[in-house]
Parts: structure tokens; sequence; C-alpha cells
């Protein structure tokens, strides 16, 4: 049987994380699941949790006026979705919809805050990783921005 | 592969446009036999021909057929400006001029044995169809084939039913990506380099050939070498504004190299120096 414990430490945002680091996030972690078409998070929202895929895609969408929403990307098995809960003001800046049924391992934010605060070695960790993520996704967001593939005359 | 070329390179044959397929909103595919029912053209994956549009002008236009069909060139074109758009308005029976082909071709012997990992974006996907095709009808030759794709839109993707079928093949993965997506898109949205972590690759053994926009190649030439890639085992298609395709007139000149005669292919390594350059 596949533990909290075993998932997140085999998730790949948490590969070679110290076993006493997982342990201390097992006690923020539970086992989620979302319907295709619901919404895992809405902009404006608290944010308080971030989520590790498991099966599923997640479809992260920006509403804008007079327009339906817009895609700006997806997220598949072993992502992570959400990092508002480590910023304040702590709310979502998009909605995130579930484009298949989604299964994944949520994580209490204001529970790992405050186990981050307690344990700066942890908070460390953390924030390495999530600083990994932000970067690779401003660079893809900067080359989005760029729209290359529209013509320019 | 030999290729044939007129002994007078800058003499256009007469050639008639016998299909013409609209692939997207603004992007179509035409189909041409030599007017005359002479000898068919044999060309490399990757090399490009000059079609003149009568009254118009002339184009540099890559071949995107496949190479073992001698007898008719395709070629799928982006209506862009006054040419383009008076070339893919071409009715069938239509005459259209044509120079080539011209340039050095995508380094498909080279890749023999090797994994083959195909990066297009937009149109790029042009240029890189007949490599694909060469591949796949020579699939013993060739190990692992991936291709990564990303356009704009869904609105904008070509050769939709070719990408299902390509994903068919043994051993072959096709990923496709757009930019934005609407909401009743359900495949992946982000820049094409957002494939790479969903890519099964063996880089130590794998020939990466990219065709698209160059600031969309720079990135991907960037996470390929992250990935583990050799630069010399990287290629791009560069492209600048080619008018006698013979390395006479310098139009094309890149650096040290004209685009039309050196390149359109070239290898990352060649090219790296000169990528991030300004108003190069």
């Amino acid at each position: 049987m596949e533990t909290l414990e075993r998932i997140i430490a085999e998730h790949p945002f948490f590969a070679d994380l110290d076993p006493e680091f997982v342990a201390l996030m097992v006690g923020c972690a539970s086992n989620v699941v979302f319907k295709a078409g619901t919404y895992i998070l809405k902009e404006g929202d608290p944010a308080n949790t971030f989520y590790l895929i498991r099966a599923g895609k997640v479809a992260v969408e920006v509403v804008a006026p007079q327009h339906k929403p817009i895609i700006v990307s997806t997220l598949e098995v072993g992502e992570l979705l959400g990092w508002s809960w480590l910023m304040p003001p702590f709310q979502w800046k998009f909605h995130a919809r579930a484009v298949a049924d989604v299964r994944a391992i949520a994580l209490d934010g204001k529970c790992l805050r405050t186990k981050c605060e307690e344990n700066h070695d942890l908070g460390y960790e953390v924030l390495k990783r999530f600083a990994q993520i932000i970067e690779e996704r401003l660079e893809a967001t900067r080359l989005q921005l760029l729209d290359v593939y529209a013509v320019h005359r | 592969m030999t290729t044939k070329t007129s002994s007078n390179p800058m003499v256009s044959h007469p050639y008639l446009v016998r299909e013409v397929v609209k692939e997207t909103y603004d992007t179509f595919t035409l189909t041409m036999e030599p007017e005359t029912g002479a000898n068919g053209t044999l060309f490399q994956p990757g090399q490009f021909s000059m079609l003149w549009v009568f009254g118009i002008g002339e184009l540099p236009i890559s071949i995107s057929g496949p190479p073992s069909q001698h007898d008719k060139l395709v070629y799928t074109v982006r209506s862009v400006g006054q040419a383009t758009h008076a070339l893919v308005s071409q009715d069938a029976g239509c005459g259209v001029g044509v120079r080539g082909p011209f340039g050095v071709g995508w380094p498909a012997e080279k890749a023999q044995g090797r994994d083959v990992i195909i990066v297009a974006g937009g149109i790029g996907l042009a240029p890189l169809r007949p490599l694909i095709y060469e591949i796949l009808s020579n699939r013993e030759a060739y190990g692992r084939l991936v291709i990564l794709y990303g356009a704009r839109s869904p609105r904008d993707l070509l050769y939709r039913k070719e990408l299902a079928a390509w994903a068919r093949h043994r051993d072959t993965q096709v990923l496709v990506t757009v930019d934005y997506g609407g909401l009743s898109w359900r495949g992946h949205v982000g820049v094409v380099t957002t494939l790479f972590k969903y890519a099964r690759l063996q880089p130590s053994r794998s020939t990466a050939m990219v065709c698209g926009p160059e600031i969309m190649m720079r990135f991907v030439a960037r996470e390929l070498e992250g990935h583990g890639l050799a630069r010399k085992d990287i290629y791009l298609s560069m492209e600048r504004n080619m008018k006698c395709a013979v390395g006479f007139c310098g139009h094309c000149q890149y650096g040290p190299h004209f685009i039309c005669k050196d390149g359109p292919i070239f290898s990352y390594e060649q090219l790296r120096p000169l990528l991030e350059k300004h108003e190069l």
C-alpha cells in the first residue's frame, strides 16, 4: 500500500528530500481527488494549499473581461500546482481547473509555513525547490509573451 | 542522396500547381508538377526552392513533401505578405517558376543509428516534415523518434491528422503544445520548451533538429544542451532574406555564412557565437 510518506518522497518535486523533512511534510498532507471540470482554485480566494499532481491534467486559466477564459498553461503528472500560499497576501492569482480527473496530494500551506518558520533548514529546502519551479515558469512565460509565432509586419 | 539542379541555377523551370490544401486559416499546402512532364526533382529534407509567382516576385520556400516523391514538389506556405498571398491564391493549373533545390539539408544520414529529436515551432514543422517522412520510411535505420511541436493556438496547428498518424508508429513519441488554449482545447498548453519534461530522451545517443522562429530555437537549443546534448548534435534551420539562393548576392549573409548556400541547416556549435549578437 502506498503511504503518504512514500508518495511525497517519490514525487519529483521532493526528490532527495531528507526523510526527516518528508515526515514533517506528511503531517500537512492529504489525498485529494477532483472530477474533470471542477475548479481546484479560483482567483482571489485565500491560498492555503498547494498540490502535487499524481494523475490527470490541470488547466491554469486567466479570465479576461468580455472574453472566455484563456488557458495559459497546463500541468500534468509529477508537476506542482500553486505557490501563492507561500507569499503574502496568500491569494490565488489564477483559476485552476481539472481538465481530466485529478488525483493529487494537497499540502496545507498554513501548516507548512509554521513548520518552515520553526525549522529554517526545512524552510530553505522548500524555498529552493519552489524557486526552481518559479524560475522555469518565469522563463516559459517570457517566451510566451514574445508571441514568437505571430506575424510581425 | 544527390540532387538535380538546372545547369544554370538562376533559370526557373515551369511547374503547374496541381492541388492547394488549406491547412489553417492562413497556411496552405501546394502540390506542383513539372509543366513539361520532364523528370522531377531530387531533394534532401530541409532544402528549399525559389518559387517565382509571375508578375509578383520570387520567394524562398522549404520543400515540405516526401523526398521519395520525385515527380511532385510540395510546399506549405503561410500567407503573410503580398507575394505569399499571391502564391497561396494560385488555382490548380496555374503556372509557377521553380528554381532549386538549394542549400544544405538536415543531416539525415549522419543521424542514422541514433535517436532523433525533432522540435518544431509554428510553420517550422513544414521544413521538418520531409525528414519525418524519411525517418518513418526507413524506420529500422534510426532509434527512437521524438517530435515536439508548438504552435500559437489550436487553430494554428499544421498537419493535425499526420501528427496523430506519426504518433502511432512504433518507438515514436509526438507531443504537441499551444502557447494559448481556449476552453475546448484538451491538449497541452505552454511554450514548446515545456514539453521536454514529458519527452523520453536519451541525450547521449540523440541528434536534435530544430526549426521555428529564431528566438524559439535559441531557447530550445539551450534546453537541449541542458538535457545533455552536445552542441554538435543540435541542428537549427536559419532564415534570412534569400534572393539568388547560390551565394552570389549576399542578401542572406549571416556572419561568415551565406544562409542559402552554407545553410539553411547549421549545427548549434557553428551558430552559437552568432545567435546572441545584437541586430545580426
